[in-house]
């Protein structure tokens, strides 16, 4: 009975001492029209056909190892130190629960109030939370807290329509049922029209950083007119640029969320990974989910524990913001081993490794005749190249010859035909790169 | 403090880990942009691993003991499920990937999808969401849709009985909807009356649907189910199955039959998927087909059949997914060969949008990696197992029940679904409470069950051992907690002061909440800009 | 059971405010008995002076480690003035909750709602019942 381990006459001993013959007399309860159901499931299978199963299954798919990657998009292939996954396959992390009894969970709560320490370096804010489900609804769950810090009587929110398409998606679905406005979609996506859509009716606006399509705007001026029209300024950053670009702390951010997969996380066809979110010292009581704070035990000991707990769905029930309850802490704990093994030196140097090798299939691209890639603002690790032919037509003579090409663009913005979004990580060797080039020039 | 936080322990200039020198020319960094200031840590491998190694230690895990914490079903986390993670075809796959490349794992969550439809008896399964709180959120959200589509937008009001766990009433107000509260008889089943009344009153108009546990947050089957159910269609509502709890009734019933319209599964609790510490989780959702068309997307759906029969055994289903691959033209797989030897074309799985769906909960589809390992579970129990999991969960619940009768009291007088609540006090120990007692039992190396939850209950113990327990583990629980049992009344302070063997002692949460230091101080310095 | 204290001037809401009356000027605060089922309060926010608010309302909230409870005025009326010095120092609620401990002043434009209120007979007596 694989992981059952009752013998028959185990089960005996304890029919008898509950009072019944057999354990379907617990279910009396159950209307008898309804009880016991046939399913129609396949048989049990051992753990050695299983394994063979799972394997064969997973060969069914173009993954990193047998192609090279050129795909961002919101899901990145990075390097992840073997460290990562060895602490992450630590029984006593991933099979604990929430650190409901902080007693006997010091180490998952250590763990993570470092994990927020670090967050907070990152991004320049002064609290972080456990994690959200992911980026999109990081994004989703910003949107309530700045509806709250305006109590509710500013009814738009900003979207920059250079925020991952599936983002607002999620945004728009989280807020389905309120009385709200969202915009932001529309139009060229500049900086300068984002300014002109604040009024006083306007609880906050959200940017990309980088955008969507790789590039990176200077904030500050679109922080004070944010500011000034009294609302919130939400950055949706990418964690691996900010390990050389500017905190959006220092660019004026109030909140900043995001996708954390991009540290120690690996692409695992779109989750788990793990939403960040920090914000300002100013609203923190306003943030959803676990925060883990400091404090001491009845010995004078330092320890962690949750706190703030009154915000959240347990105590607060309907009054509260978020229902978030179970949320993304073994992810977390991927990024925060992953900070700690990259450390401040090394994150550096994998930033500016993403930077060069990116810019140099930029540049390298950019020569190509049919090819033009959009270099009018400085870009991390992703940018645009508009191409002399659909791109599913490119992608797929790429595909032949192993290479997973970049993102369609033309599949969500329809004035960005023919136009990829190419990624390029430290994972790309120069040969990769030189090789996608040359197949493109073929293609031209 | 146990463990020196990661910042004091490091040296300027240490690194964790080696990379490779830059082997494209250098371009120059555009410094207007670039930060001065990046506070991490500064630390070796060797160190690094030393320390998440300690802090684990720190740790209660299901891998060391009985974790019965009532709720949440913490049962055994199969290992193959982690290898099968950990396989490249899964961990590193590309999320947009172009569909003719993944098909493994579309043909895998096309499977689970119907797996858990099959399950709990309803017609179509989205994976998309998150968590159960996620699986939740997306079910009012599309009851509310369904009602709007209707023309009958003015339902805006959910039923939830007062037992219900907190994400259930969060989630109603997060969709726009607001909270009826019911309350729950002396039987711990839904007061009938007060549900009539809600039903058949002023207020029917405006009935959106009820969310309801079952078995209810104290373990306990809704005797009157079916007329719960009937009364709420009657007025108009949609009737949700909060499903945390369905470890309690695979092949026992399907909630579909029952007349539900909805509910989530959570694949971390029920299917074995790992807690990890607090998440991730997965919440699929599964719905008849009055909600279908609203389920949140996307969804896997056979988009071009093969000519692979479905009726062939299961058994040989992995091979249609790993043939799928000579789709994309790629030399690797021989076709597919029929018992009867003849070749097959697999049939093309693909990612679709439901007609009317509320939309997406998160981006890209769903916390895979989840689906995946409760793919494997499931595929290890098959048809028998699966039953039995339930079968030997409500057994040992209720053997727990029965032992702990003799010591404790236990508020409702019936058999028990897979937990059971317990009042954590003693009329001859006044000063002694449930929290007590579950510190106290971290002394006698287990950990406590769920405190103070459901609200309804005094000083509640929700206590749920799940099926992977062994008698001789539920005996000696059931001694620990009897050794305390006496020691409440012999020595009170001894476990007022508990636990004493735990890594550290009870926290002062009124100075961690009063100061909230959250963040670490090398870490602060760049948040003072 | 009434180890609390309950002074005989005020007037008391069933959720647990008191009230204090002076020309059209209204003092709330919340009951020693609330303060006591609260436990260590360590966090309090009212809404601004100045914002006008109906009776029924929500002026605020006050949260202890483990609860959060919504304050309501019985009056309609403007926030003239919020006490401050508790959002420094919100354990002065559980130390001196009808003194020091008190939240916000309304300047009423009608009284009436609280003759509706318990005085603090009837208040002590629904506390000993629940
Ligand atoms: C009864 C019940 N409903 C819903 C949930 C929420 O599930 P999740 O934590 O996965 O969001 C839980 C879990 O804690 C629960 O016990």
């Amino acid at each position: 009975m694989s992981y059952i381990p009752h013998t028959a006459m185990e089960t005996q001993q304890m029919l008898a001492e509950i009072g019944v013959d057999a354990i379907d007399e617990l279910f009396r309860a159950v209307p008898p029209t309804h009880r016991f159901p046939k399913l129609d499931l396949p048989p049990p299978m051992s753990e050695m056909e299983v394994a063979a199963e799972m394997l064969a299954i997973s060969e069914a798919n173009d993954h990193a190892q047998d192609f090279a990657i050129f795909r961002g998009a919101g899901a990145y292939h990075h390097f992840i130190p073997t460290v990562v996954n060895h602490m992450l396959l630590r029984g006593e992390f991933y099979t604990a629960y929430t650190p409901y009894q902080p007693e006997i969970s010091q180490g998952t709560l250590q763990a993570t109030y470092e994990y927020q320490s670090m967050m907070c370096a990152l991004t320049g804010m002064d609290a972080a939370n456990a994690s959200h489900y992911d980026g999109a609804t990081s994004l989703a769950e910003a949107v309530t807290v700045a509806l709250e810090v305006a109590r509710h009587r500013r009814k738009k929110v900003i979207l920059s329509h250079a925020i991952h398409p599936q983002y607002r998606e999620v945004a728009r679905t989280y807020h389905r049922g309120r009385d709200i406005r969202i915009i932001g979609d529309r139009g060229r996506g500049e900086i300068v029209d984002l300014m002109e859509m604040l009024d006083e009716n306007t609880a906050m606006l959200a940017v990309q950083y980088p955008d969507f399509f790789g590039q990176i705007d200077d904030m500050t001026a679109l922080a004070d007119a944010v500011h000034e029209a009294g609302a919130l300024l939400v950055m949706v950053a990418n964690p691996m640029a900010l390990s050389i670009f500017k905190s959006p702390g220092e660019l004026g951010a109030d909140i900043v969320v995001g996708e954390g997969q991009p540290m120690g996380v690996p692409l695992g066809f779109g989750g788990p990974y793990l939403g960040y979110f920090a914000i300002r010292q100013k609203y923190v009581r306003r943030i959803a989910g676990r925060i883990i704070g400091e404090t001491l035990d009845a010995d004078g000991k330092r320890a962690f524990v949750m706190t703030l707990r009154p915000r959240e769905q347990d105590i607060k029930r309907e009054r509260a913001s978020s229902n978030i309850c179970t949320n993304q802490g073994l992810m977390a704990l991927s990024a925060s081993v992953y900070m700690t093994l990259m450390g401040k030196n090394g994150l550096r140097k994998v930033g500016e490794l993403n930077y060069h090798k990116a810019h140099y299939a930029a540049n390298e691209i950019s020569r190509l005749d049919g090819y033009s890639v959009d270099m009018s603002k400085p870009f991390f690790n992703e940018f645009v190249v508009a191409c002399p032919r659909p791109i599913a037509d490119i992608n797929k003579a790429l595909l032949e010859q192993g290479i997973i090409g970049g993102y369609d663009l033309g599949q969500h913005y329809f004035h960005l035909e023919d136009r990829m979004l190419l990624c390029v990580t430290e994972m790309n060797a120069k040969d990769e790169i030189d090789r996608l080039v040359e197949i493109l020039g073929g293609l031209n | 403090m146990l463990q020196p936080l990661i910042y004091d322990i490091g040296s300027p200039g240490r690194m964790g880990v080696n990379l490779p020198e830059c082997d494209v020319p250098k371009v120059e960094l555009p410094a207007a942009l670039m930060r001065e200031e990046l506070p991490l840590p500064e630390v070796g491998e060797v160190q690094v691993v030393r320390h998440f190694v300690k802090l684990s230690k720190l740790n209660y895990s299901i891998d060391q003991g009985l974790y019965p914490l009532g709720s949440c079903t913490m049962k055994y986390n199969p290992k193959i499920n982690e290898d099968a993670a950990r396989l490249p075809g899964f961990a590193q796959l590309h999320p947009l990937t172009d569909e003719s490349g993944s098909q493994g794992a579309l043909f895998l969550m096309h499977e689970l999808q119907q797996w858990l439809g099959e399950i709990s008896g309803f017609e179509a399964v989205s994976l998309t969401p998150a968590a159960g709180a996620q699986g939740e959120f997306a079910g009012i959200l599309m009851i509310r849709q369904y009602h709007i589509d209707r023309g009958e937008g003015q339902r805006d009001l959910i039923l939830v009985p007062n037992s219900a766990h907190g994400t259930n009433p969060a989630t109603v107000t997060m969709a726009g909807m607001e909270v009826l509260e019911l309350p729950s008889n002396n039987k711990g089943n839904v007061d009938m009356d007060a549900l009539h009344a809600a039903c058949e009153g002023e207020l029917r108009d405006r009935i959106a649907g009820m969310m309801i546990t079952v078995p209810s947050t104290l373990g306990l089957f809704e005797e009157t189910i079916l007329e719960v159910i009937a009364t709420v269609h009657d007025a108009g509502g949609l009737m949700y199955m909060d499903g945390a709890n369905m470890n309690a009734l695979m092949a026992a019933v399907k909630p579909g039959a029952l007349g539900f319209d909805v509910m989530h599964y959570n694949l971390h609790k029920t299917f074995s998927t790992p807690h990890g510490g607090g998440g991730p989780g997965s919440g699929a959702v599964g719905v008849n087909e009055k909600l279908a068309p609203y389920l949140p997307g996307p969804i896997v759906e056979i988009v071009e059949d093969g000519t692979a029969d479905r009726e062939e055994p299961v058994g040989a289903t992995y091979q249609v997914a790993r043939n799928a691959r000579s789709n994309d033209g790629r030399p690797n797989g021989s076709p597919l060969q029929t018992s009867a030897g003849e070749a097959v074309e697999p049939p093309l799985y693909g990612f679709v949008m439901p007609e009317k769906s509320i939309g997406r909960m998160k981006a890209f589809h769903g916390n895979f990696g989840m689906h995946l390992r409760a793919y494997a579970y499931i595929r290890v129990y098959g048809d028998s197992g699966i039953r039995d999991v339930t079968r030997y969960a409500v057994l040992n619940a209720n053997y727990l029940r029965a032992k702990l009768m003799q010591t404790y009291k236990v508020p409702y007088p019936r058999y028990c679904g897979h937990e059971f609540v317990l009042e954590g006090h003693f009329d001859d120990a006044e000063d002694v409470h449930a929290l007590d007692i579950s510190k106290r039992l971290m002394d006698y190396g287990f950990h406590p069950p769920t405190n103070y939850f459901p609200l309804i209950v005094p000083e509640a113990l929700l206590i749920e051992p799940t099926e992977t327990e062994t008698k001789a583990d539920l005996d000696e629980f059931v001694a620990a907690m009897e050794r305390i049992a006496e020691e409440a009344r012999d020595d009170p302070e001894l476990l007022r002061n508990a636990p004493h063997t735990a890594p550290v002692r009870r926290l002062d949460e009124v100075r961690a909440a009063k100061e909230l230091v959250l963040c670490c101080a090398p870490a602060k310095a760049a948040a003072s800009v | 059971m009434g180890e609390w204290k309950t002074p005989a001037e005020l007037k008391y809401a069933e959720t647990d405010e008191w009230f204090a009356v002076d020309g059209n000027m209204v003092t709330i605060g919340i009951t020693d008995y609330a303060q006591d089922q609260l436990n260590d309060i360590v966090y309090v926010e009212f809404r601004d002076a100045g914002d006008t608010v109906d009776a029924g309302d929500s002026f605020g909230e006050v949260e202890s480690v483990k609860a959060a409870s919504e304050l309501y005025t019985a009056v309609a009326g403007e926030i003239a003035e919020v006490n401050m010095s508790l959002e420094d120092a919100p354990e002065t609620v559980n130390a001196d909750p009808f003194g020091a401990g008190w939240m916000v002043k309304i300047s009423a434009s009608d009284l009436s709602p609280l003759d509706g209120l318990m005085d603090a007979a009837a208040y002590d007596s629904y506390c000993d019942s629940r």
